[in-house]
């Protein structure tokens, strides 16, 4: 290729990928901008005010003159319009807007001229109403307060803490026991229970809800911490084991040999060598697993149900998406506490996440 | 407690010798398995009635659980530690899988089945009906409706998501920023399609057509001298393309990832030689790449149309089933706890089961040729 060609290909490859880049973040950023805003600035105007744009603005407010003939047409800063009109809003020949606020006896008249202007009113205040259980005074536009009540984020953090870390600690620990088993101890029925467990990998975990709901709700284990730690086990250990095995059965066959010569036990060998070995692979699933359990939102709903000391961020923020569906402010605040987390660890930790897909990702 | 002198030990006596010597031993290791599952249960029992600030809960439930866990382990295989070593031998490999294989049959195994005797159940599971749900399923109009989004989904999200994944992912290939595109696309894969519901319901959002808009898909349609539209409640059904984009958003950066690894495992002397051979560079793309990363290919389709197949929290959050746009996973949710027709909730549960059948047995295929066993 000559080296015109090249650059300009060049450019394109990055100009097309730049648009789609572009394209995948707006969204995102639209949001974490929006959850800084005040209330009025987001229930108002677009998040993308904030940039610099041309917009009609205020410059001077004069009061009508007593005199002027409200119901019929109008003069003011030499043009004719009725009230509507003037409502609406009307331009005159030099480039200004001539606006009426308010209503005919005691309105405003407006002049305003279009210029480069931005919306930066930027709070926190978002943040703390959102993560807050308690209630506090909102003032809106015509000056009105009143007392909204907080959604809680904090405590649906905490319960969504409470949720997630055993849900990764126990199939992490079961399937690495389970894949040592499979791959290093002989027992009957080993290879029938293994191709068992490949089998159960795509099984959709709709299957499971029902009936196991069913047992929960005799056990009085629906809306505890143990129900939901056990269902996210049980739905994620064939992924788990079949990881897990994938990785501890190529392991170099000697160095088991040698322990075992040594007099150590499975259990020591398991312990003492395995795990530390398969620390890679012990990650990579556990970041796969977090991301799973932080963000699911069926299982939750099914087992934690309407209990409400329990609920976990997806949980408080559809509900808050249900019931206050247009409070943009609080619900960009609340979306991105809930994003906050997993993303700290998938950018961190990228490597690894990238790695457990790498080695099948087939989830029920 | 067992050095190798007892083991040797065990071995020469006989086996009704060592039950009397050492039963003693095996019933202290049975009774401390035993207390220690009592010390947790009486733990769960605790934490779950407790009025304790939910911090120092959610904390001591997760001493609890990951400790309880190991604990178990450890105390399982205390036990079977003290049996004759022959049985200890048969035993051990139980300790290790059997509480993994118990959790998978108790969550998965049994209820499949278990959910589809209840799918030949009516309603409240009381009397036998047959086929007669299944009938239902494939009659009834709001069904027939639901299949025809899971189709949409499937043709349009799948697709679209495949393709925009190879695109971006050969794309990056050639570029200096491959990073950072990349992470950029592969982003929106850690975020919960419940928070991604809100990033799109405010792109959607609409206005009455006097007020600013602040969705930003209707400001552009405004910038552009159109009226603004209710994208996720008219237009049906192609509102339910809106929905979609959100899935395509989301699992684009999974299909990317892996198409990528596929691309860089090419060697470059046969795409450099195909180069010399005057091939342009689309001839390039499909004659070479894709047949080379043709495994991958179908690895990524099959995960995204099970994925897409499933699709339950985009459509919950977005317009929990309304204007058309109920796919099976949600007529499942709906099913169940808005109608209590449990005989119907789980012929659907079913239905996804078998339209994942065919990979399975893939799968399974493909398993058994590796014969790592």
């Amino acid at each position: 290729m000559s080296p015109k060609k090249k650059w300009t290909s060049g450019l394109l490859v990055n100009g097309v990928l730049g648009l789609i880049c572009l394209v995948w973040l707006i969204p995102t950023f639209g949001l974490l901008v929006s959850s800084f805003r005040t209330r009025e600035d987001v229930l108002k105007t677009g998040w993308w005010t904030i940039f610099p744009h041309r917009e009609w603005v205020t410059i001077e407010s004069i009061e009508p003159s007593a005199d002027l003939d409200r119901n019929g047409p109008m003069t003011i800063l030499g043009v004719t319009a009725t009230f509507s009109e003037f409502r609406e809003g009307v331009t005159t020949p030099d480039g200004r807007r001539v606006v009426w606020i308010g209503n005919k006896r005691l309105g405003k008249v407006q002049i305003q001229e279009r210029r480069w202007t931005t919306t930066t009113h930027f709070t926190l205040k978002n943040y703390q109403n959102v993560l807050t259980g308690k209630e506090y005074e909102v003032v809106d536009e015509a000056g009105n307060s009143f007392i909204e009540k907080g959604d809680d984020l904090s405590g649906a953090f905490i319960n969504s803490m409470a949720v997630t870390i055993p849900s990764v600690v126990f199939p992490v620990t079961i399937a690495a026991f389970a894949a040592y088993g499979f791959a290093w101890l002989r027992f009957p029925g080993r290879k029938q229970i293994f191709t068992a467990v490949v089998a159960l990998l795509v099984v959709p975990l709709q299957i499971a809800l029902i009936p196991v709901l069913r047992d929960y709700v005799g056990l009085n284990l629906n809306g505890t911490y143990l129900g939901i730690w056990l269902a996210h086990t049980g739905f994620g250990l064939p992924l788990a084991i079949y990881l897990l095995y994938n990785f501890i059965s190529t392991l170099p066959k000697d160095i088991l040999e040698s322990a075992f010569v040594d007099g150590a036990s499975h259990f020591t060998i398991f312990i003492r060598l395995i795990v530390p070995l398969s620390v890679p692979a012990l990650a990579s699933y556990a970041i796969f697993q977090f991301l799973w359990v932080w963000n699911d939102y069926l299982v939750a709903l099914i087992f934690i149900g309407s209990q409400p000391g329990v609920q976990v961020l997806t949980m408080r923020l559809a509900e808050i998406i249900g019931s206050r569906g247009n409070d943009w402010h609080l619900l960009t605040a609340g979306a991105f506490i809930s994003m906050l987390l997993p993303l700290t660890v998938f950018f961190a930790l990228q490597r690894y996440f990238v790695r457990g897909l790498m080695a099948g990702s087939v989830k029920g | 407690m067992n050095n190798p002198m007892d083991l040797t030990d065990v071995n020469r006596t006989s086996p009704s010798r060592w039950i009397t010597q050492n039963l003693g031993r095996l019933l202290l290791a049975l009774a401390v398995l035993v207390m220690v599952f009592y010390a947790l249960w009486q733990g769960f029992i605790f934490l779950r009635n407790t009025d304790a600030p939910r911090m120092v809960v959610a904390l001591m439930a997760v001493l609890w659980g990951g400790g309880g866990i190991c604990l178990l382990y450890l105390v399982l295989n205390k036990l079977v530690e003290q049996l004759p070593a022959a049985w200890a031998h048969q035993a051990q490999p139980y300790v290790f899988v059997a509480p993994a294989i118990l959790l998978v049959a108790y969550f998965l195994a049994v209820p499949t089945i278990r959910t589809l005797i209840a799918s030949l159940m009516n309603r409240d599971g009381s009397t036998f009906v047959g086929l007669h749900n299944y009938l239902t399923v494939f009659t009834d109009k709001a069904m027939l409706m639901t299949f025809r989004n899971n189709l949409l989904w499937i043709i349009f999200g799948a697709s679209l998501t495949v393709i925009l994944g190879l695109l971006i992912a050969t794309l990056a290939d050639r570029s200096r920023f491959e990073a950072l595109a990349k992470s950029i696309i592969f982003m929106p894969m850690a975020i919960s399609l419940v928070a991604s519901g809100v990033i799109w319901k405010f792109i959607y959002a609409v206005r009455e057509v006097s007020d600013p808009q602040i969705g930003l898909l209707n400001a552009v349609i405004i910038a552009l001298g159109g009226q603004p539209q209710a994208w996720i409640a008219q237009l049906q059904p192609w509102n339910n393309l809106f929905l979609i984009l959100i899935l395509i958003w989301m699992q684009t950066g999974y299909a990317m990832v892996l198409f990528s690894a596929a691309i860089k495992g090419i060697p470059d002397e046969i795409m450099e030689a195909a180069r010399v051979d005057g091939a342009n560079e689309a001839q390039v793309f499909f004659q070479i790449t894709i047949p080379s990363i043709m495994g991958t290919l179908i690895a990524v389709s099959t995960t995204v149309v099970i994925f897409t197949l499933k699709i339950f929290d985009v459509v919950i959050v977005m317009t929990g089933g309304q204007y058309g746009t109920e796919v099976i996973a949600t007529q499942f949710y709906n099913q169940y706890f808005v109608y209590r027709n449990f005989g119907l909730g789980s012929t659907l549960a079913i239905l996804l089961l078998i339209a994942v059948v065919p990979v399975m047995i893939y799968n399974l295929r493909e398993f058994n040729k590796r014969e790592v066993f």
